[in-house]
């Protein structure tokens, strides 16, 4: 990476971190609004996932890795969201129980 | 024995072993957190009343964190960029600033949950579910802190000899630790909505 090339990537991270301070002050004051539990949850993680896709993207170079770190996130993301639904399933499951 | 491709490209990966071997480990901690907020689903679905966050968590102390760690990112990576750039000085800077922030997030949660075993009645990890997710998860939080302030402090001080005689090899090091602390304030965006705020 050439000087030149860090340079223009230090003015990115000044804005992605101008960006984060932003957002942290939508996330609180999403939490103030009277829309409901659901809508609510929805939009305060719809927010942090923005949130998190700046970090990643920018901060962690994700915008411009390897391939071979590609396949080891596509892995990781399938397994995270099969443990994230397990206890909806679980949910689901019980609910026809009863 | 030379360690191989710790500077250079593995050909096959196109990455230094260094920093497949950090992504490999970002993945399992991936799993870890994943597991605790499968719990924190589980536990919040499977009961009629969930308390909000605010009715145990002070909300600007939790924000102020918030700014604090991603402060600390931003100066983590901009002292990757100065080993980048040759300037020595300002890695130590941006380090030592990376350091100052990830204690401030300490001492404020220091003050957070002495604030919680100091009320009347005490709230506990075992008071209720809440709370008890919370502390495991916001506690595991504060594990992944104490063990990067740890690195970052050794690569701050006796580590960073190794720029005088290994610089990329040290640079690559930085970035890896980097990588690791962003993920550590990647988990603490999530947290503090699903805890505090939702």
């Amino acid at each position: 990476m050439s000087p030149e090339e860090v340079k223009h990537h230090i003015k990115t991270y000044i804005i992605v971190f101008v960006a984060l301070m932003f957002l942290t002050v939508v996330t609180v004051a999403i939490s103030y609004l009277d829309i409901g539990v659901v809508p609510g949850i929805a939009l305060g993680l719809f927010v942090a996932s923005i949130k998190a896709s700046l970090v990643a993207c920018y901060f962690m170079h994700l915008i411009d890795e390897r391939t071979t770190i590609y396949w080891t996130l596509i892995a990781t993301a399938i397994s995270f969201l099969i443990l994230i639904f397990l206890p909806i399933g679980a949910m689901l499951a019980q609910a026809r129980v009863y | 024995m030379e360690i191989p491709f710790n500077v250079k490209e593995r050909p096959d990966t196109g990455l230094y072993n260094g920093k497949l071997g950090v992504w490999f480990f970002l993945a399992s901690e991936v799993m870890l957190f994943g597991g605790l907020f499968s719990a924190y689903i589980f536990l919040r679905n499977g009961v009629e009343y969930w308390p909000h966050g605010t009715d145990y968590l002070d909300v600007p102390l939790a924000t102020l964190n918030t700014l604090f760690l991603i402060s600390s990112s931003v100066t983590m990576v901009m002292s990757w960029a100065s080993l980048k750039l040759n300037d020595f000085k300002k890695f130590k800077l941006y380090c030592g600033v990376t350091l100052l922030f990830a204690l401030a997030f300490l001492v404020v949660k220091y003050f957070e949950y002495s604030a919680k075993f100091a009320h009347d009645p005490p709230y506990l990890p075992s008071t209720n579910n809440f709370l008890g997710i919370y502390f495991t998860m916001t506690g595991l939080h504060v594990l992944h802190i104490l063990g990067g302030m740890l690195v970052i402090g050794y690569y701050f001080g006796p580590g960073s000899k190794m720029w005088n005689t290994e610089p990329e090899r040290f640079t690559n090091r930085i970035e890896i630790v980097g990588l690791y602390w962003h993920f550590v304030d990647l988990v603490w965006i999530f947290l503090f909505p699903v805890l505090y705020l939702l």
